[in-house]
């Protein structure tokens, strides 16, 4: 007598609209969501350093002018901070965002362009700031003309 | 030769002196019970029906829906089987939150307002209250919910230590009644996540000492649709009749995957 037949799960009787399309991804989301909780807990104490350095130490908040920043990125210890700090909290604000749009959007289509507007605006402002960071010149030439601060070197 | 004693049996009926024993009258109140009507076969917009009833203080919603269908609208559709908690039949969004409508008492509930009952949520609705729980139960299906042992059928029954079913104690009290996945916000969305309910089934394999398939199951959790979709808004927690830590089962078996891979 031949065994009966167990229908595979989500084979049978069900609204296609539950139907789960296409397989899981390896542990991405494992990865995700992982990375999430971590780079949360270090992005807490980047911030709020960042924070206290620009608004309250010092000068306050009247300190932070062209000059400041220069100042700050002269040093690599802050050259380092703010790129981790880039780097994580721009992951970290993009997985949130994947992971609202996989959430709400509808429609494969609409979840499609949106992911690839926020992927492609992701790599845009990564690489960009990564840029500003390590090519930032406090006393660029312009044309030839010096646009000297009172912080830059006499020409 | 001596003959037996018998003893004279109780009286069947004890005349209280009036005013002994007894709780007193049970006392009655109005309330007003809207219900979430649809029935595809007449109209494809759902809309609310409501009705005016006196119930008493030991009412709980399963009785005054009971008094609806018995008394004034026969056509009332919801679920009930057991009536009493344990089979998981009627869950409904009572209030706005998923309660059994049979562990419910209506005095609990605020009377001085309508008493507001739909179907729950995420579900495609049949008529009424009911809907159709096949997503729910394949999702349920597919973590397999049954003991997987490799070694030899044994002779007797197979031993566990008290420790042992201390550890997944909490999620054998699951009755499948759908409260916890269909509060989910997560399930609402597309209906594609496994849902609080499959991921507790599996959690109560997964920590049994006695099962060998818990790796097979932290795999089929791992999906993209599996425990990661959890974003612990302990909706499914408060949700849960059965009084369920869903949400902290729910973290055990991320803790478990994570364990195994990282």
């Amino acid at each position: 007598m031949a065994a009966p037949i167990v229908e595979s799960p989500r084979s049978g009787r069900i609204s296609p609209q539950y139907r789960r399309s296409g397989g899981s991804r390896g542990n991405f989301e494992m990865f995700a969501w992982l990375f999430m909780r971590l780079s949360g807990v270090v992005l807490v104490v980047l911030i709020f350093v960042h924070l206290y350095m620009n608004l309250i130490d010092g000068e306050g908040i009247e300190g932070v002018d062209f000059g400041f920043v220069a100042g700050k990125w002269a040093d690599p210890l802050w050259q380092v901070w703010d790129l981790v700090m880039l780097w994580l909290a721009m992951l970290h604000g993009t997985n949130g965002v994947r992971v609202i749009i996989n959430d709400y959007a509808e429609k494969d289509s609409t979840r499609f362009w949106l992911k690839n507007v926020l992927y492609v605006s992701t790599v845009v402002i990564i690489v960009l700031g990564t840029l500003v960071i390590f090519t930032f010149d406090p006393c660029p030439v312009v044309n030839g003309v010096p646009h000297v601060a009172d912080y830059c070197p006499a020409p | 030769m001596s003959t037996p004693t018998v003893e004279k049996e109780p009286a069947s009926k004890v005349e209280l002196a009036p005013g002994v024993g007894g709780g007193g009258e049970i006392p009655t109140f109005d309330v007003t019970l809207r219900v979430r009507r649809y029935n595809p076969e007449v109209s494809d917009e759902a809309h609310w029906d409501e009705w005016k009833l006196t119930m008493y203080g030991t009412d709980r919603v399963l009785d005054a829906l009971h008094k609806v269908k018995w008394e004034h609208d026969g056509t009332v559709s919801f679920r009930r089987s057991c009536a009493h908690g344990v089979c998981g039949s009627d869950a409904m969004r009572i209030n706005g939150r998923n309660r059994l409508a049979c562990k419910t008492l209506l005095k609990d509930l605020d009377t001085s307002k309508p008493i507001l009952v739909e179907p729950i949520k995420g579900l495609p609705v049949e008529k009424d209250l009911i809907v159709d729980m096949e997503p729910f139960f394949q999702s349920y299906r597919e973590i397999m919910p049954f003991l997987i042992n490799r070694g030899h059928e044994p002779t007797r029954e197979r031993l566990q230590s008290a420790e042992e079913r201390e550890r997944f104690d909490d999620t054998t009290k699951c009755i499948l009644c759908a409260a916890c996945t269909s509060s989910c916000p997560v399930f609402w969305t597309d209906g594609q996540y496994f849902g609080p309910a499959a991921i507790v089934n599996a959690h109560r394999f997964i920590f049994d000492s006695r099962d060998d398939a818990g790796d097979m199951r932290l795999e089929i959790l791992n999906d993209k649709e599996g425990v990661w979709r959890c974003r612990t808004t302990f909706n499914c927690t408060e949700a849960c009749p059965r009084g369920i830590q869903v949400t902290q089962a729910i973290a055990e078996v991320k803790q478990a995957i994570l364990s195994r891979k990282v």
